[in-house]
């Protein structure tokens, strides 16, 4: 096997290890740091199914960024909603075997690269023209948005402009990431480029923004019922104080 | 009405372009050694602040979730660039809420995260230095803490709790504001943020109810200390002498009146305004909701309600369950023993809104609204009820009581343009501990937003009359409407209206 797959095979490895590794530790932590007060945000929900609608508008329709600017909304819901699309349109390489016919029903979702790189355009512009967005992004808000450009620049040049690498060994390669059963990478450079991100990606996730997905499902604002007068909250920081009062 | 002749103004402040530091300066007073170590902080900036700072952050993040999931999640998206009427009011970048943040954040990320300590400046993180600090006073006391950012914020990110956690920081290395941690004080050792002791109240209560006589003929009354009333009303003490809060009060006592329900002050818990929610600090906080507790127990009552005031309500309604037992559905001694003791059949706290609203719903009050007719009536959400409370227990019910409860009293009422109220209403510029002269310039770019939505329904409806429900909202407006060329006396408390309109039919003493 070539140097460079033996290479980017290691790191794809790292980059799952620190990805598992970094990403439980913070959703362990976001779990047990506790909750002392009731701070639900207004719309809030008054009971258990309230929070899950909540949830439902917030992930899947993005609605408080509706609410809040609509070329946001616009950009960075396609862009996330292209993601997914592309998820699983890519999970074809990864699976091992014989591949469930679904999975090649998602050959369409391939189309999803061109609302993904009109979101991800989306979001550069505003972060290089609007003064206040400008303002606030440090260099690695860009340098994200860029990494995913690239990213989708040289998927679509593959897909798109008959650039194709050699489908069975990409599949031999990806498949073989995930079953230990490691072959050669395709031999073109713009396969290469266009994998090697996607891990970096991967590996930065638990110290970078990115955290934001973790995050949301732990937002008091969002997560928690409000019911205050109805149920007593009381963290085990706080009970302590009580100790001597009972 | 006919706009033809007056300017047409837009429905929002327009978003300025950002200006650097048009804000910067040295922040509000800061508290003497002596205000500090009331509160058990230290006196003045400790020698080595910067590691004491950095331990009281590592606390505040591992005590609360807020915190530690705030400073991760936030993927600067821009969606609350443009929410925060101080931002709005100003155009200082550090006054949009994701700015403020990270004044914050960029300490967090340099200290507590991989890239920040060894890639700070890919990802903005920095050290906590004297210039930091001094943005941290500044800007941190310009918040309001109102939480409009966070109804936009994707991720649910409130910035009130990032500004919470700094003031908190700041106590503790020496670094306090005098406004609130002087009121604090005053709270402390006499039971109201106004330092009104026990004879003064009475005799206000007295003079009061003899005004109530003298316009009405009939005897209500405003009874403080009595044991085994049925209500223990907990109101703001600016309730007892400020306008025009106090004609709320008056309408408070009016309601009670009709409705026969016995009620009392308390001399001891004369407060129902909490800083300590201002200052992040739970064990203050909790200082506060122990007075109404212990008042609520000595008294005997059944249930306990809060008058007009934002905060208040917001700590009541949401944080006195927790702090002090205060509320139902208790499973632990400590709370049971106030709680077996309240009235289940009714919400615990419940607000005056709520109160009356029930009376009305019950036809149990007569109103002759004519009495209002000379009123074009419009109502501001105060943020914390709006944004961290609700009424009545139904959806949206913190902005449905309120207005029903005008409606009632009043034939004129029209809202403000919708960006401007409910959920997505703008602060009156005064709140989270910052009504205070020493930062007026703030207070008057701030009330901006709302002074535009408050135009526009005057030249579109002819609104004349501003009602609210927080003490904060009625003294900040009374103060900065003249800068925009209103009436300061269009300001009322919602019940001032009740006030006006009820027709007292009981004319005999309350019932006991």
């Amino acid at each position: 096997m070539s140097l460079i797959s033996i290479l980017l095979i290691f790191f794809f490895y790292i980059s799952t290890l620190i990805f598992i590794s970094g990403l439980s530790y913070k959703i362990i932590q976001y779990w047990n740091t506790p909750a002392p007060l009731k701070i639900p945000i207004a719309p809030s929900a008054l009971d258990k199914k309230g929070v899950l609608l909540r949830y439902f508008r917030e992930i899947f329709l993005f609605a408080s960024l509706f609410k809040a600017n609509k070329w946001t909304w616009l950009f960075g819901w396609s862009f996330h909603l292209a993601l997914v699309l592309l998820f699983f349109r890519h999970l074809v390489y990864f699976w091992p075997g014989e591949v469930p016919l679904i999975l090649y029903k998602t050959e369409p979702f391939k189309y999803a690269a061109y609302p993904l790189i009109f979101g991800l355009l989306g979001l550069l512009g505003r972060r290089l023209f609007v003064d206040r967005v400008r303002y606030i992004s440090a260099p690695s808000d860009f340098l994200m948005l860029i990494v995913f450009i690239f990213i989708a620049s040289t998927g679509m040049i593959m897909t798109f402009a008959n650039n194709h690498p050699n489908l069975l060994m990409v599949k031999n390669f990806a498949s073989g990431l995930i079953t230990f059963n490691w072959s050669e990478l395709p031999g073109e450079i713009i396969f290469l480029l266009h994998i090697f991100p996607v891990f970096c990606l991967i590996a930065i996730f638990p110290i970078s923004k990115l955290l934001h997905a973790p995050g949301i499902f732990f937002s008091p604002t969002l997560n928690q019922v409000d019911n205050a007068r109805k149920k007593r909250h009381l963290s085990d920081w706080a009970s302590k104080k009580e100790d001597d009062l009972k | 009405m006919s706009t033809d002749n007056q300017i047409k103004l837009p429905t929002y402040v327009e978003t300025p372009s950002i200006r650097r530091d048009s804000m910067a300066g040295d922040g509000p007073f800061k508290a003497s050694v002596e205000i500090q170590n009331n509160l058990g902080f230290p006196g003045e900036k400790v020698d080595n602040w910067q590691e004491v700072a950095i331990n009281k952050m590592a606390e505040t993040k591992s005590k609360y979730k807020s915190v530690q999931v705030f400073l991760d999640s936030c993927m600067k998206c821009g969606a609350c660039t443009d929410k925060c009427h101080y931002f709005l009011g100003t155009a200082d970048p550090k006054n949009m809420p994701v700015a403020r943040q990270d004044l914050f954040r960029s300490v967090y990320r340099r200290h507590f995260t991989f890239a920040g300590k060894y890639f700070p400046r890919l990802v903005g993180a920095k050290d906590l230095d004297e210039e930091m600090l001094d943005d941290w006073y500044n800007y941190f006391h310009q918040c309001s803490q109102c939480r409009r950012c966070a109804v936009f914020c994707p991720s649910g990110i409130d910035t009130a709790e990032i500004s919470m956690a700094a003031r908190e920081v700041m106590n503790v290395i020496g670094v306090g504001q005098k406004y609130t941690n002087q009121i604090l004080g005053k709270v402390k050792k006499i039971g109201n943020n106004l330092g009104m002791p026990e004879p003064a109240l009475k005799d206000t209560l007295l003079d009061l109810e003899e005004e109530i006589k003298d316009d009405t003929g009939v005897d209500v009354k405003l009874p403080i200390d009595i044991e085994n009333s049925e209500v223990l009303m907990v109101s703001p003490s600016a309730d007892f002498f400020a306008e025009p809060h106090i004609d709320g009060l008056i309408g408070y006592a009016k309601v009670f009146h009709e409705s026969g329900v016995s009620w009392t002050l308390s001399s001891y818990a004369s407060e129902a305004a909490n800083f300590g929610m201002f200052i992040g600090n739970y064990d203050v906080m909790r200082e506060g909701a122990l007075r109404i507790r212990k008042a609520a127990l000595d008294l005997n009552v059944k249930r306990v309600i809060i008058g007009e005031c934002g905060h208040a309500w917001r700590v009541a309604y949401s944080f006195w369950n927790t702090l002090s037992g205060i509320g139902g559905g208790a499973e632990d001694d400590y709370a049971l023993r106030l709680q077996d003791q309240l009235d289940s059949n009714y919400p615990q706290p419940q607000h005056m809104i709520e109160f009356t609203y029930d009376l009305i719903k019950n036809n149990k009050l007569t109103f002759e609204k004519s009495n209002n007719d000379h009123r074009v009536v419009t109502f501001h959400d105060s943020c914390n009820v709006a944004r961290g409370s609700n009424m009545g227990n139904i959806e949206n019910g913190q902005f449905i009581l309120p207005r029903e409860v005008i409606k009632a009293a009043c034939n004129n009422f029209i809202d403000m343009p919708k960006n401007t109220i409910k959920s997505a209403t703008f602060c009156c510029g005064g709140g989270g501990g910052l009504l205070t002269d020493d930062l007026i310039d703030l207070r008057i770019k701030g009330a901006k937003p709302r002074m535009h939505a408050l135009r526009k329904s005057e030249q579109e409806s002819g609104v004349n009359t501003l009602a609210a429900i927080c003490a904060i909202c009625k003294s900040q407006f009374s103060k900065v409407l003249p800068n925009y060329d209103f009436d300061p006396y269009m300001v009322v408390s919602v019940h001032q209206l009740v006030s006006d309109a009820i027709v007292l039919k009981h004319k005999l003493k309350q019932k006991d």
